[in-house]
């Protein structure tokens, strides 16, 4: 870890932190209005807002989980250096693609 | 029959890397220290046991042990204060190579210290007169809450960021940058902060606090640490420094 991945690593769980809150919100709402697969989509498809919501969140996570496998990877297994790296931005990039997939899923009409 | 103790069961590290514990008797004697043991061992039934020892007074550094599964000075250890049951385990410190019996090879452990910027460049020459230093000022004061580190090497054996990463520069070449960083005097802070910012420098630390739990003087290497990590950050994003 140096300076450059630990600012991207904090700052994108600042980032994060009121997602994850508004994230839970609109489960427990859902959950608690008994809203129905049709019911989310109908809010959902064709909104700037969510998908916005949404794609941020991802390209953080994107970002922040692959910097915390990195180190993980670095102390706990026996790759380093540039294996270290190749795993933790394919993570990363698993991460971005089949999130955009499923933002995409959720709110284009 | 009495039950007062009169022998202690003592296992010592024999050979290097590959050595194993070996168990010897030793007379126990009051206010005998850990140091005592290993030296009572060394002159009375192992002459070739190999450890390392200078003042005895706690202030050399280098008589550093693992006893009972801990990092300690040896000679400022009280064996009636650490002796499980009339027993004591003694290895070399741990996270360094052994070179034999009870000595570490502490190359390493200077080297990040040096990797680390750990030595002082000065701005003046001894021409100059001899800058006024405020003893209240906030940075002298960060300088010198970490400054009386003496490199016995406890906390980097303590450590669990040093044992699990071998680039990891440690508690005390990290300490001892935080001390430069903040003295004013100074004049490599740049290739300094550069270098702790690298990797393996202080975004490595968990702030797991062993080393502020272990060390002997009571210093605090994990907020010298926190301090760095701030220092850099901000020096990083004002393009003071590159990473």
């Amino acid at each position: 870890m140096n300076v450059r991945l630990y600012l991207a690593q904090r700052l994108t769980a600042a980032v994060m932190v009121p997602l994850v809150a508004v994230h839970l919100a609109v489960i427990v709402y859902a959950t608690r209005h008994g809203l129905s697969a049709a019911d989310v989509l109908a809010r959902t498809r064709g909104s700037i807002a969510w998908a916005l919501f949404y794609g941020i969140f991802v390209l953080a996570a994107a970002i922040h989980a692959p910097i915390g496998l990195r180190t993980i990877l670095t102390e706990w297994s026996p790759l380093r250096g540039r294996s270290v790296d190749a795993v933790a931005t394919g993570v990363g990039l698993l991460l971005l693609a089949t999130g955009l997939r499923a933002v995409a899923a959720v709110v284009l009409p | 029959m009495s039950n007062v103790r009169s022998q202690l069961t003592v296992s010592l590290w024999r050979g290097g890397e590959d050595g194993r514990y070996q168990s010897y008797q030793v007379p126990l004697r009051e206010n005998q220290t850990v140091l005592d043991v290993v030296t009572w061992v060394q002159r009375n039934l192992e002459p070739s046991l190999a450890y390392r020892f200078a003042c005895r007074v706690g202030m050399c550094g280098s008589c550093a042990m693992t006893v009972n599964g801990r990092p300690r000075w040896t000679c400022r250890t009280q064996v009636s204060r650490v002796a499980d049951g009339g027993r004591l385990q003694i290895g070399p410190l741990e996270n360094l190579p052994v070179i034999k019996d009870l000595a570490a090879d502490m190359r390493p452990f200077f080297e990040k210290w040096q990797q680390a910027k750990g030595a002082f460049a000065p701005s003046k020459t001894r021409a100059d007169p001899i800058e006024t230093i405020r003893p209240d000022s906030p940075a002298r004061r960060a300088a010198d809450a970490a400054i009386e580190c003496i490199n016995c090497g406890v906390c980097y054996a303590a450590c669990d960021v040093v044992r699990w990463n071998e680039d990891y520069l440690g508690p005390a070449a990290l300490n001892r940058a935080w001390t430069l960083v903040n003295d004013v005097r100074d004049t490599a802070n740049v290739r300094r902060l550069e270098a702790v910012a690298a990797s393996g420098g202080c975004h490595a630390c968990h702030s797991h606090q062993s080393c502020q739990e272990h060390c002997p003087l009571s210093l605090n290497p994990t907020a010298a640490i926190a301090g760095l990590k701030r220092r850099t950050a901000l020096a990083f994003l004002k393009g003071e420094i590159e990473a």
